[in-house]
């Protein structure tokens, strides 16, 4: 009897999906990463992390680790001596403090991190200011929260620094957090403390949340890297959000933190026990030794990426692609403009023509448009190799 | 660290305009300095680093350590230098340990390089024993890994 009585209907996956899911735009990458897959011999300027592999006293932690049968669930906030050692480098370089158990938590990588923020500190309809071009999962996670991402563009004339100006002009009386994202992905431009102070008094005058993504903060190559929380009485308002995956080339290992006011760090933690549970004992234990004797090694690669960074950003410059001096990150984000081409229609011809790959600059938003996110975090063989070819695919334009 | 010597240290092909471009400086200046660190002697030569192995030359190479007596006004100076004069002496070390030098020899076989060293090095006034390793297998040298497995691949484009 295993004839169905009845005709049933087709299953309709689409009322499956969640309508937000659905109207969510797809990664814009999407496209490019299809095409220079298949594609033999490219040179790809298009990734976003480090050419090295996670230094090997680290990995060998782990492994020891794991001989040793770490492998159980940790703590939900996360191992205790990996967040003493999280507060006790955040003090060193800043003088900032953090109590462990209150006001730290440990997560799977600093998305996750940006993604309990928005969850932990949203209402419905809550707004949160997004300066772009920024990194792609911003807006879709405020969504997610519930919350609306607004939007304000920063201009290659002021560096890609965030001016108080724009800020004031998204304001509305529904803004609850400010997001800040330096040394920016993708235009390695970075806030000094002076940029920064220019926002605090909006910031205290508008009660705001400042969620600081500073993922990049070790790879600062003009002085150091200034959080906003090291601003005069800011620390409480502001969430820091770090990792380990650009400084220490881990980003496989999914894990990063939030440093904030307990409150806010401990609904965040609400979230992230019902959701991920804790991250990773192995990638916490690869951080504890990542923090404790790693800094050596994340010098040698942030000398490397000044080097590289030295070299291509004038050679771009070089051959007519203008490009403002990236001191952050390991991104430099050249204009296109003079070629009347969109970022779109530049990356993909520059692939086809000469097999370098970029990633448009309008992937990280409207603002981004007219420029190119070349990722310098590859070899210095290739970067060279690139902008030769880079030249070629110049001159074969013909610009007027 | 002076930079240039830190990319010359990696690579010593590279070439002027190359560490300047790396270094944002000018092609001369970095000539110029570069000139100035062989005139005083600080690069002393330039070299390769080759895997002999693969190669297909079968060069043997030992350590010996050796026990030497030391001299009133030389200490151990004297029969170092004299070791070294060897064009078949790769290395002389002064070390800490059992052991005063360390020396590495190259020859074309274990014999040669064993009788070498009974002919050459022992018998000098002041090696009072000397104890040979023969290496048997290179895993790293000079800062190179020789065993290293290709390195995984990234994903080509990510955000």
């Amino acid at each position: 009897m295993s004839q169905r009585m009845k005709e049933v209907p087709a299953w309709n996956a689409t009322a499956h999906v969640s309508s937000q899911v659905n109207e969510m735009p797809p990664s814009g990458i999407r496209k490019f990463f299809d095409l220079v897959s298949e594609m033999e011999g490219a040179i790809s300027l298009g990734v976003g992390e480090p050419d090295f592999v996670t230094p090997w006293h680290i990995r060998e932690a782990c492994i020891y680790s794991l001989e040793s049968g770490f492998t159980s669930y940790t703590s939900n906030k996360g191992m205790p001596e990996l967040r003493e050692m999280i507060c006790q480098s955040m003090r060193s370089k800043t003088g900032l403090e953090y109590d462990p158990d209150e006001q730290a938590l440990v997560t799977t990588g600093v998305s996750e991190a940006v993604d309990l923020a928005f969850r932990a500190t949203l209402n419905q309809g809550d707004e949160v200011i997004v300066p772009e071009p920024c990194y792609v999962a911003y807006v879709p996670d405020v969504m997610l929260a519930g919350g609306r991402a607004v939007v304000v563009q920063t201009r290659p004339e002021d560096r890609f620094k965030l001016r108080p100006e724009s800020v004031q002009k998204a304001l509305t009386a529904k803004t609850r957090a400010l997001l800040l994202s330096y040394p920016n992905n993708p235009t390695g431009a970075i806030m000094n403390r002076e940029d920064l102070e220019e926002l605090a008094d909006l910031v205290v005058e508008h009660d705001l949340l400042v969620v600081s993504d500073e993922v990049y903060g070790d790879l600062t190559y003009s002085g150091c890297h200034c959080s906003f929380a090291q601003l005069e009485g800011m620390a409480e308002r502001t969430l820091i959000l770090g990792g380990f995956s650009k400084s220490h080339a881990m980003t496989g290992w999914r894990i990063g933190y939030a440093l904030g006011d307990p409150q806010v760090v401990g609904a965040m933690t609400k979230v992230h026990q019902y959701t991920m549970l804790c991250a990773p004992i192995m990638a916490q234990v690869a951080a504890v030794e990542a923090l404790q004797r790693g800094e050596e090694e994340m010098l040698k690669m942030k000398h490397e990426y000044n080097l590289r960074r030295r070299l291509f950003v004038a050679g771009l410059n070089r051959i007519g692609l203008n490009c403002f001096e990236p001191e952050g990150a390991f991104y430099a984000f050249p204009s296109i403009q003079a070629t009347g081409l969109t970022s779109e229609e530049f990356a993909e011809a520059l692939l086809k023509d000469q097999k370098v790959a970029a990633v448009p600059g309008s992937v990280f938003g409207s603002s981004g448009e007219g420029f190119l996110r070349c990722s310098y975090a590859t070899s210095r063989e290739e970067l060279i190799e690139a902008l030769d070819r880079i030249e070629i695919f110049l001159d074969g334009l013909s610009l007027p | 660290m002076n930079e240039i010597l830190q990319i010359l240290s990696e690579n010593s092909k590279a070439t002027p305009a190359e560490i300047a471009a790396l270094l944002g400086q000018r092609e001369e200046v970095v000539a110029r300095e570069i000139k100035e660190l062989e005139d005083s002697g600080v690069i002393r030569k330039y070299m390769t680093l080759i895997d002999w192995e693969k190669a297909g030359e079968g060069y043997v190479y030992a350590v010996i350590e050796l026990k030497v007596a030391l001299q009133r006004n030389t200490g151990y100076d004297a029969v170092a230098e004299r070791i070294a004069r060897f064009s078949e002496v790769q290395s002389v070390r002064l070390i800490s340990g059992d052991h005063d030098l360390s020396v590495t020899v190259r020859g074309k076989s274990m014999r040669e390089v064993a009788f070498f060293v009974a002919e050459r090095i022992a018998i000098l006034e002041g090696v009072q024993s000397t104890c040979t390793h023969f290496i048997l297998k290179s895993y790293k040298e000079h800062g190179v890994n020789l065993t290293d497995r290709p390195k995984p691949k990234r994903l080509v484009i990510t955000a």
